[in-house]
């Protein structure tokens, strides 16, 4: 037994957000309350720590099979627990991709060995991610995949689209949308702009994104599939969501931390770690998206964890490849730009970190109820320390933060009841 | 006179003092280039690499003279962007280039902010010879120069850059720099062809030729690839050549003696006919004398060897 006592215990589906104690028995919570004893327990203090549960992030690339260079089951998930993420959905945009049963039960069976994060695979749409021919979603789904996505090659034939929004309706499936019109895309590598103009960078404006979104949302409607956009970037894209949502459209939606916190003002010198898909937008965006995160209408917060390597990045900038590795600063990003400056609450970003992400991929997680399986993150809020990308587990030292002084850093992680980060290092 | 940055990257890495400091060495360096001996060898015992990614006429033979006529070591290595996409990194040929213990590295690459990896790997002084569709501050200096030299000075100059400035680094130079020395700049292309948000430069916009060289002081021509429009960019050359090109009749909307400029090559009967392209107002080749010169005056400057 575990009993964690005198932290600020933060869980909005128990309207929880004050001191209270947490007895945690084999997996599970056995009870939350003020004053809990419980002979023979390993008692800890938490006085001035915040207690949440697991933080869940329903977008990363696990890189395995195919590019263990770059990440693997295992580095993935050590950097999930060192980031607070007790719960991550991986995309299939691995080499192969997982358009099949036998990577999925691959990705399942390395998680399993490794032990640490619960992983939940996410399968393709289309086979091959080609975007013609749909995949075996309900063998997919039996296998293990929670959701289906073409992650990063969107499915450009609205016919395509549409028929996989209604194919998976026989299992009330969740289809994940990059959404990304290919030809308007052309050969840009940044956010359209004065930015990308004086940089000399070929430029991305805001509706390559938003044309897709706007498809998309009108297929959900006709066809009453469940989608989720993600990584929203544009204050139309939002818009967008915010009247589809109104509409009635079973729409949910994510943003990243690094689109919540930086702008295309970042590209400037050419540091490659700030390339990224969809890339870093106008501050007008920005605050738009912020706004929209904290209003709900985007639902949670998603990290996109894309771990490449030194080589991937350290090249020319048009050259090198989209991404950031997020796990491992997401939570003290958002708690040092949003939660600490008062901008947020505490509830707010357990709302969309863990409550919300839970609900959308349909798992029991997101809560401290009782009864529920002990998946805990406890954060320091005070302690300041710069990010250093080779403190990273992740592989992927690929942030556009190193250096960045934040605070709210997991400080413990309890996974199944079992402390798996201790001290902000891994046991 | 030293140039106070490490590296000539972006025309904005000098201040508006030096660019006129640049100008004055320019003209001395014309001095020696009009003598019987043009061997100026200042920076004996110094080296130079050129390093071109992309073909050049014009810049990398003027460096190489450049340094040649300063008494330089001068390597040219030239590659194609391919085998740069295929082979070694930027990074791993700067690393190696360092330790020839060159004093300047010359650069033109391909990709916009190439020189920033350049750069940060090397001892040597960088100076860009054109990167990408960033930046090609050496060409801005002496398309300044040549303005300069004709009209004495910039106050209030109306200068139209027209062509394809959404792919010109020669542009983007030359807004930064003229604008900094007290010109009044219009860019002039069409739509396709003009950069996001490129009001925000500080210059005019104008997708009309005729009202961008109005009483225009100097005109500057720039080259359009013909490929851009294999490409999609504009529906045909016809077109582009009638509506964005520079004819006797339609300079004549310029002030009688305004400058027609070029960073060439021109493609004749394109952007610009022979009749301006040859005709008295046309400075082209003055522009690339000026070059030379300019480019000696940098690298006797950031060679080390400066008085």
């Amino acid at each position: 037994m575990i009993l964690l006592k005198n932290g600020h215990v933060v869980d909005p589906a128990q309207n929880l957000n004050g001191k209270a104690d947490i007895l945690i028995e084999g997996q599970t919570i056995k009870a939350v309350g003020e004053n809990l004893q419980a002979e023979g327990a390993q008692v800890i203090d938490l006085e001035g720590k915040v207690v949440m549960p697991g933080f869940i992030d329903m977008h990363v690339h696990l890189r395995e099979p195919g590019r263990e260079d770059k990440e693997t089951v295992l580095t993935g998930t050590q950097a999930a627990i060192h980031g607070g993420f007790t719960s991550i959905a991986c995309m299939p945009n691995t080499t192969p991709v997982a358009d099949n049963e036998t990577v999925v039960e691959s990705v399942l069976y390395k998680a399993m060995k490794a032990n640490l994060a619960d992983v939940y695979p996410i399968a393709c749409i289309t086979k091959g991610q080609k975007g013609e021919e749909l995949t075996e979603m309900l063998l997919l789904n039996r296998a293990g995949a929670i959701a289906f996505s073409d992650d990063g090659r969107t499915v450009q034939h609205s016919g395509v689209m549409r028929r996989a929004m209604d194919y998976s309706k026989a299992l009330n499936g969740l289809l994940i949308s990059h959404c990304e019109d290919e030809d308007l895309l052309g050969g840009g590598v940044m956010n359209e702009g004065i930015v990308s103009t004086e940089l000399g960078l070929g430029g991305i404006p805001n509706e390559v994104e938003d044309l897709i979104i706007a498809r998309d949302l009108m297929l959900a409607k006709l066809t009453g599939c469940r989608i989720h956009i993600a990584h929203v970037s544009t204050k139309g894209g939002v818009e967008l969501i915010k009247k589809a949502k109104e509409e009635g459209v079973k729409v949910t939606a994510e943003a990243t931390p690094h689109h919540l916190c930086l702008t295309e003002e970042a590209v400037r010198g050419y540091d490659t770690n700030t390339k990224v898909n969809p890339p870093l937008r106008r501050e007008e965006d920005r605050t738009v998206l912020f706004q929209a995160l904290k209003d709900g209408i985007i639902d949670c917060v998603a990290t996109d964890h894309a771990p490449h390597t030194i080589q991937d990045k350290d090249v020319e900038y048009a050259f090198a490849a989209n991404g950031i590795s997020g796990l491992e600063t997401a939570a003290p990003l958002i708690w040092t730009n949003f939660v600490a400056t008062g901008q947020m609450t505490m509830e707010q970003m357990v709302t969309a970190m863990c409550k919300r992400p839970a609900e959308i991929l349909g798992i029991e997680k997101g809560t401290l109820e009782a009864g529920r399986m002990a998946d805990i993150v406890v954060l320091n809020p005070d302690a300041e320390k710069a990010v250093d990308r080779n403190e990273f587990y992740s592989k992927g030292k690929n942030t556009p933060f190193h250096g960045t002084v934040l605070k709210g850093w997991p400080e413990l992680v309890v996974k199944g009841g079992r402390i798996v980060l201790n001290q902000g290092a891994l046991c | 006179m030293p140039i106070a940055k490490k590296d000539l990257i972006h025309l904005s890495d000098l201040t508006v003092d030096e660019i006129y400091q640049i100008f004055k060495k320019a003209q001395e360096m014309k001095q020696v280039l009009a003598g019987d001996d043009k061997k100026h060898p200042i920076l004996r015992g110094k080296s130079v690499i050129n390093l071109f990614y992309e073909n050049s006429t014009r810049t990398r033979s003027s460096f190489e003279f450049a340094g040649k006529y300063l008494g330089a070591d001068v390597v040219n290595i030239n590659t194609s962007s391919s085998s740069v996409m295929k082979g070694e990194s930027l990074k791993d040929t700067a690393l190696t280039l360092d330790r020839l213990n060159p004093d300047v590295i010359v650069m033109r690459h391909g990709a916009s902010g190439a020189h920033e990896i350049l750069a940060s790997h090397v001892k040597a002084r960088v100076i860009n010879a054109g990167d990408g569709q960033h930046q090609h501050p050496t060409q801005a200096l002496l398309d300044m120069l040549t303005i300069y030299e004709h009209k004495g000075g910039f106050e209030g100059l109306k200068i139209a850059i027209v062509g394809d400035i959404l792919h010109s680094r020669v542009a983007r130079s030359d807004v930064w720099g003229l604008q900094a020395l007290g010109a009044d700049v219009t860019l002039c292309a069409p739509p396709t062809l003009m950069p996001s948000r490129a009001d925000q430069l500080g210059a005019k916009i104008s997708y009309n030729m005729d009202e961008a060289i109005k009483d225009a002081d100097v005109i500057i021509m720039l080259r359009i690839q013909l490929e851009r429009q294999k490409s999609g960019m504009f529906p045909s050359i016809r077109e582009y050549a009638a509506f964005y090109g520079l004819n006797a009749q339609r300079l004549k909307l310029a002030k009688p003696d305004c400058l027609v400029m070029h960073p060439g090559p021109i493609n004749r009967g394109v952007e610009i006919t022979p009749e301006v392209a040859d005709g008295v107002q046309a400075v082209i080749e003055e522009q690339v004398h000026n070059g030379l010169a300019i480019r000696m005056a940098l690298l006797a400057i950031m060679g080390g060897a400066a008085e």
